[in-house]
């Protein structure tokens, strides 16, 4: 996972960014690796990429805004994302949701995702790149646990 | 030294895969991480000698060694799973190892790029129109015209784009195939930007796929020199679902909201960056170096039904008991597929319904399973086939919950850019709730203000309530600028007409 920085740490920012010079389209890659640096996209940092890309702050805000990836602040808490799209909930993983939230309680983020695209296995988590497949409540409890 | 083989799939690795590498290595065994047979059951699947053992845990290493192993499923090959398919798409899955480009020439790669190239562009595009192939993103619209449409264009700057934004619950075929045969998506983006004519080319994979990420990066690196002039790159989605209609995928690699943008002007004339652009899902560009192989376009058009040619890769996902990749011609029945194929639901309950093409999909009831697997048949019985996506129900499943779930859905993921979409959603929302509650009696503290001179001010019936989402249904298919907005009525229509049961009374 992502190391927690201060965002004024403004040169490891210009640095990243400046990684992607002359790239074509090149504000999403920015923000992923914003966001994977400092676990946010701040407000600090949407200036600073605005400026560099000749873009407006609401430009930058607007994109930053529209993408569940990016966030505004930094959450330092482990997270697991579970998916509660359709072929998850036809293998009952709504019903093992109350014991996930009490499980996480306030340590854990406990994410909603749609598809993990392990549609044929559900229920299904993730754990940073880790994929989780078969999931019976003890299994996710457990997991859920465990990255705390 | 036995060699043993054992996917690297992601759903093999969520399986439990590398616990059961290591425990072969730690055996004394060589362990080749191939790509998956698609037989997720099974998973992770042991090959040894071509007989199959699964699914394996490291406990089971020694019976498997030994021959004691009761998970045998004796030759992979000649499974019924696999052996009734007509493989085309993933003739290479769980034979070949992803990245080993000795793997892909040994078994084809690249024969159809070299034919491709001794011919003219324009005869490529020929071929590709003469084998039928269909888009098989969705909305099936015939690849050959939208390559001639931008071969034609004037521009010098033209751009290959794959949808590999595959967000629809209930498909993974994209992704096996990114993860296990990544050559053969580069293959196909190769031949369509000689085809067309384009310098430069983009995978745009979601977020959510980190395995094929990873995978597709080192296959382009290890393929550079093979498709040179042509530059391929991996663009990364940022969880938007909207992304994978192909105007807001485009809007997103060039760095703006991932909203979609009104039709004409059609991407192939006026795409990425203004330019001419092919936008092809990955199973489009994936069929294209079977297409290319000598003779491959006249037998890619004798398979199928009607005008839904060649193969199509169907996922076997939600409550299925034998769950997968199925690739076969079209024309097969859901019947033959469930039952047949998949062996019923896995809980062992009756199937209640089944959802075809993920969440824009209709919810089809077991009456209708006699329907063949074709665009055009699904589309005369109000549903589509999609992206090949087969969820299946149990008779648990609520469907007034699954239609509220539709609608919830649409207002989650909408891009904003039509109303239709994102305030029919959510008012979607809030009467099928009504709806399950029985209608209600007076008006809301919106609809009693004084400025709301044409709300109702007295209660509604539940039929009244019935009408209403009629209504908001057909405005959202026929208002909404792409498919999000416009095909979430499938769901909630299909599942109030067949299941009204479910919504109360």
């Amino acid at each position: 996972m992502w190391e927690h920085r201060a965002m004024s740490d403004t040169r490891d920012l210009v640095r990243l960014i400046a990684a992607h010079a002359g790239m074509e389209g090149a504000l999403l890659p920015i923000l992923h690796d914003v966001q994977h640096a400092f676990g946010c996209v701040d407000g600090e940092a949407e200036a600073e990429i605005a400026k560099a890309l000749n873009l407006s702050r609401a430009e930058v805000h607007g994109v930053v805004s529209f993408y569940h990836d990016f966030t505004p602040q930094a959450d330092p808490r482990p997270r697991v994302e579970l998916c509660r799209a359709e072929a998850c909930k036809a293998r009952g993983v709504e019903a093992m949701v109350p014991a996930a939230e009490k499980a996480a309680g306030s340590q854990v983020q406990l994410k909603t995702v749609y598809c993990l695209g392990l549609c044929s296995a559900g229920p299904n988590a993730r754990v940073g790149d880790t994929l989780h497949a078969r999931l019976d409540e003890a299994a996710l409890v457990a997991l859920i646990e465990g990255a705390r | 030294m036995r060699v043993v083989r054992i996917s690297d799939d992601a759903l093999a690795l969520a399986c439990g895969a590398d616990a059961v590498a290591a425990a072969f290595v730690a055996a004394g065994c060589t362990v080749e991480r191939v790509s998956s047979w698609g037989m997720h059951w099974l998973e992770p699947l042991v090959e040894i000698d071509g007989i199959g053992y699964g699914p394996a845990t490291p406990a089971d290493v020694a019976s498997i060694l030994d021959g004691s192993s009761t998970k045998s499923i004796d030759l992979i090959a000649e499974h019924p799973f696999i052996a009734s398919q007509q493989r085309l798409t993933f003739a290479r899955a769980g034979r070949t190892r992803a990245l080993s480009l000795d793997d892909y020439i040994a078994t084809g790669g690249w024969t159809g790029f070299h034919r491709a190239r001794a011919m003219a562009p324009d005869q490529v595009v020929a071929e590709v129109l003469a084998s039928g192939l269909r888009g098989r993103g969705g909305a099936g619209f015939p690849a050959g015209i939208k390559w001639k449409t931008v071969a034609d264009a004037p521009g010098d700057r033209k751009y290959i784009v794959c949808n590999a934004d595959e967000g629809d619950s209930g498909t993974f075929a994209d992704r096996m195939l990114m993860e296990g045969d990544p050559f053969q998506l580069i293959e196909g983006m190769a031949i369509a930007a000689y085809a067309v004519g384009a310098g430069q080319g983009y995978i745009y994979v979601r977020s959510e796929y980190p395995h094929a990420i990873t995978k597709l990066r080192a296959a382009i690196d290890l393929a550079a020199d093979f498709i040179a002039p042509f530059r391929l790159e991996v663009r990364v989605g940022a969880g938007a679902y909207v992304c994978g209609e192909e105007t807001s995928l485009l809007n997103s690699i060039e760095g703006k909201r991932g909203e979609v943008r009104a039709k004409p002007p059609l991407p192939a004339l006026k795409g990425l960056f203004g330019c001419p652009t092919v936008v092809n899902n990955v199973l489009t560009l994936a069929a294209i170096p079977h297409i290319l192989t000598e003779g491959g376009a006249s037998l890619y058009d004798s398979l199928g039904l009607d005008r839904s040619k060649g193969t199509m890769p169907i996922q076997l996902a939600g409550n299925i008991r034998h769950g997968g990749l199925y690739e076969t011609a079209f024309g097969i029945t859901l019947h033959a597929l469930i039952h047949e194929v998949g062996g019923g639901t896995a809980s062992g309950r009756p199937v209640k319904a089944v959802q075809v093409g993920g969440p824009l999909g209709a919810y089809i009831h077991p009456d209708r399973f006699d329907l063949p697997f074709a665009y055009e048949a699904y589309a005369g019985a109000d549903a589509l086939i999609g992206h090949g996506g087969v969820t299946v129900f149990d008779d648990t499943a609520d469907m007034g919950r699954m239609a509220r779930f539709a609608m919830e859905f649409c207002a989650a993921e909408s891009c904003g850019k039509c109303t239709p979409c994102r305030i029919g959603s959510t008012r979607g929302v809030e009467l099928i709730d009504r709806i399950r509650a029985g209608g209600r009696a007076s008006a809301d503290s919106v609809e009693s203000l004084p400025q709301m001179h044409n709300a109702r001010k007295a209660g509604r019936s539940r039929a009244e309530e019935l009408q209403l989402l009629e209504d908001l249904c057909d405005v959202m298919q026929s208002g909404s600028l792409c498919a999000l907005g416009g095909f979430t009525p499938y769901p909630v229509m299909s599942a109030l007409r067949h299941w009204p049961e479910d919504f109360g009374t």
